[in-house]
């Protein structure tokens, strides 16, 4: 099990892995959100506080959920890196941070969507959107920082660091309505006492966690395996492969009339 | 089903504009981060692939 875990390690090993298994995240993805909006669009009731207005928790909860589950995966993906010196450990953090971006950016759009009919305001300085607010930041610094830096093993190293102490910042959101007052409202779903939501909305809710889930997993493999080819193209592993000797048969006939 | 017509559903009584806006630009993101993904790939193989016809050019010509 260990040995697999360091042969997909290599970059050249999990090319073809993330190639085999993204289409299958993708369709998971596709499948969960489709279930989850016919749940939470057509199946839910209406809610008796918020009416229809409510709904918008379908896409609001989970993108902040994936927002912060994001961050905590490229602060794993960091450690991994910075422990082990492992070369696909940043990659990885690298082909995390846009999806993870945009997902907090959604987070705050979708809030200040759900703000405004029921607080009246699109924005408050409340320590659950600040801290919201603080890690689309830390996102687009990530990007803004590991782009800055040429040689990339010194911008995985810069990134990671930057992941890691960032880190801090997931708890400090996820109990920001305990530990201050808040005008956001508390956790619908938690660990020890369950749920105050109906089932079938839970449910909707849950789903949708799960398909972003995928999706993002789904785009962090893509993404991924175009980083991992400009990485390592003076390799002969990426000379060599189908889709590389495709397009230079392609390119050399085209460029032997230049 | 709790809908009574379309325009009832597409209204989300009252909240439409919040509920579609919310819906509409999650949906926006992510169709544009397939494209762009999907672009960045294709700009990587190219990119690839022209430097090792440059390469192989070269040597030819040495």
């Amino acid at each position: 099990m260990i040995h697999k875990l360091f042969f997909y390690a290599s970059p050249q090993n999990f090319y073809p892995l993330a190639g085999k298994l993204w289409p299958f995240f993708a369709a998971l993805a596709t499948a969960l959100t489709v279930w989850g909006l016919w749940l939470g669009m057509f199946v839910a009731p209406t809610d008796f506080q918020q009416g229809e207005g409510y709904r918008i928790i379908f896409v609001h909860v989970p993108v902040s959920w994936m927002s912060m589950v994001i961050y905590l995966a490229m602060a794993f993906w960091a450690l991994l890196g910075l422990t082990f010196n492992t070369r696909l450990s940043g990659m990885m953090t690298q082909a995390l941070a846009p999806t993870g971006a945009i997902f907090a950016f959604l987070s705050l759009w979708t809030g200040a969507l759900w703000g405004k009919p029921m607080w009246g305001a699109w924005w408050v300085w409340d320590a659950r959107l600040t801290s919201e607010l603080i890690l689309f930041f830390l996102y687009l610094g990530h990007i803004a920082l590991t782009s800055a830096i040429d040689d990339p093993r010194r911008a995985d190293k810069a990134g990671g660091i930057l992941a890691l102490v960032g880190a801090l910042n997931v708890p400090v959101i996820y109990f920001s309505v305990k530990w201050w007052n808040t005008l956001h409202q508390g956790a619908s779903v938690s660990l020890t006492k369950g749920s105050s939501m109906a089932q079938v909305m839970l449910e909707a809710m849950l789903i949708m966690g799960v398909a972003f889930w995928m999706y993002a997993v789904a785009l962090a493999l893509y993404r991924v395996r175009s980083i991992i080819l400009i990485r390592e193209r003076h390799t002969q592993w990426v000379a060599d492969l189908p889709e590389v000797r495709a397009q230079t048969m392609k390119n050399a006939a085209g460029g032997a009339n230049v | 089903m709790i809908w009574n017509s379309w325009n009832d559903f597409l209204a989300m009584g009252g909240y439409g504009l919040y509920v579609w806006g919310s819906f509409g630009v999650t949906v926006l993101c992510m169709a544009l981060e397939i494209l762009w993904v999907k672009n960045a790939r294709a700009q990587a193989l190219s990119q690839i692939t022209n430097e090792l016809v440059a390469e192989t050019n070269s040597k030819e010509w040495s």
